[in-house]
């Protein structure tokens, strides 16, 4: 009993300074954003068990150790914003908006709506069209489904990005002459905050192809 | 006189209006300034490499990424593989960084929906969870047009991620 006990812990203190060592690491990209609610670290969207459907994945704050899982929190002054440009212009057409409510502990999903402005700077646009309880970290998940026929989950989730990204950065430092094999997944074992919507291709309404990026933006 | 009644008139009207609106309309609409944006996985920490530029990029909207960085890209394709001449998709540096630079995911609204799967028609339809979307990436940087130069810098021998992803929704594996 006391050794197990005694191994917990040297378990979670090695966890928690792996953590911050890890936390420190977090993604090279983006240096104004590393570690801050608007730091994103991938988008998905694919096409849903259900085909008529597509699949919407916003993931942020990554390289999360398991230990500070529990403090990852969404912020209520980020807007994570799906842009759609249907035309091909690389200007959208369409925004999904995700923002999270403190007071209700839910994410409020806007649109897919016409902007009434493109670019750099949004507000809310329209009606929340989907609303879902963040799911605590360890718990069952909630998901729910909006009268748009949107259905949303928000809440931590495994990071499902793998990439040798310490040994790529050894080969660009040029301490490593190429890749190991097999190599090491640098974000095995870590965590994200994630936004899964699987929303109706109805809603969108493209008979071709579309372009899709994820910007987070902040309030000011 | 009559002229300067008039226009006393309608001044008096518009304060009227303006106050009208002023008492009506409490709602403040707040407002939110870009802080980050991806669409292909990694392009940011790849190809730009000066961190004054990463901010920039990250800003900069996609119509507008081309003619910003474009250049930019095929130096740092050049300085990352300086044997490059064209990738897989027979793309030369220009076309291929001219590809990149615009960062936004292509997304097939009636196909399978991958990065890349083997089928040629099915690439750049979209980003599945399971796609090895860096292998795609490292290719067509470091493989030549055959796919088949600098075999220890083509792949980084992950090849999936470390939990299993459910067939139904959220789709994304529970947290560690």
């Amino acid at each position: 009993m006391k050794r197990k006990k005694l191994l917990l812990s040297l378990t979670i203190g090695a966890a928690l300074i792996t953590g911050g060592i890890i936390y420190a690491a977090d993604h090279i990209d983006t240096p104004a954003v590393t570690n801050q609610p608007t730091d994103i670290t991938d988008v998905y969207v694919f096409r849903a068990a259900d085909p008529n459907n597509l699949v919407f994945v916003a993931n942020s704050q990554g390289l999360t150790s398991p230990a500070n899982s529990a403090a990852l929190k969404f912020d209520a002054n980020t807007v994570l914003e799906f842009n759609i440009d249907k035309t091909g212009d690389n200007i959208e057409d369409l925004v999904i908006q995700c923002k999270y409510n403190a007071s209700t502990k839910t994410m409020q999903i806007y649109g897919p709506v016409a902007p009434s402005a493109t670019g750099t700077k949004s507000k809310l646009e329209g009606n929340v069209t989907a609303e879902v309880a963040v799911t605590a970290y360890g718990a069952a998940v909630t998901t729910a489904t909006g009268a748009s026929g949107i259905k949303a989950f928000a809440g931590t989730r495994d990071d499902p990005f793998f990439f040798d990204l310490n040994r790529y950065k050894a080969i660009l430092a040029g301490t490593a002459p190429g890749f190991n094999n097999p190599g090491t997944d640098t974000f095995a074992g870590t965590n994200v905050l994630s936004i899964v919507l699987e929303v109706p291709k109805s809603l969108i309404g493209a008979s071709g192809p579309i372009n899709v990026w994820l910007e987070t933006k902040k309030k000011i | 006189m009559k002229k300067i009644k008039l226009s006393a008139f309608i001044i008096a009207a518009s304060i009227v209006a303006v106050s009208c609106k002023k008492s009506s309309d409490p709602v403040v609409v707040d407002y939110y300034e870009q802080q980050d944006q991806m669409a292909r996985p990694a392009i940011n920490t790849v190809f730009v490499p000066v961190a004054a530029d990463k901010d920039a990029f990250n800003t900069t909207v996609p119509s507008a990424q081309n003619a910003a960085f474009q250049a930019k890209f095929q130096t740092r394709l050049l300085a990352l593989n300086a044997g490059y001449t064209t990738n897989a998709l027979g793309q030369n540096a220009a076309t291929f960084t001219g590809l990149l630079a615009t960062d936004v995911l292509g997304v097939s609204t009636t196909g399978p929906t991958t990065f890349f799967d083997g089928v040629p028609a099915n690439t750049l339809s979209g980003r599945a969870l399971a796609d090895d979307v860096i292998d795609v990436e490292l290719l067509l940087i470091f493989g030549g047009p055959t796919g088949a130069s600098n075999p220890t810098l083509t792949k980084d021998n992950v090849n999936a991620n470390d939990k299993a992803f459910a067939a139904s929704f959220p789709y994304l594996a529970s947290p560690w």
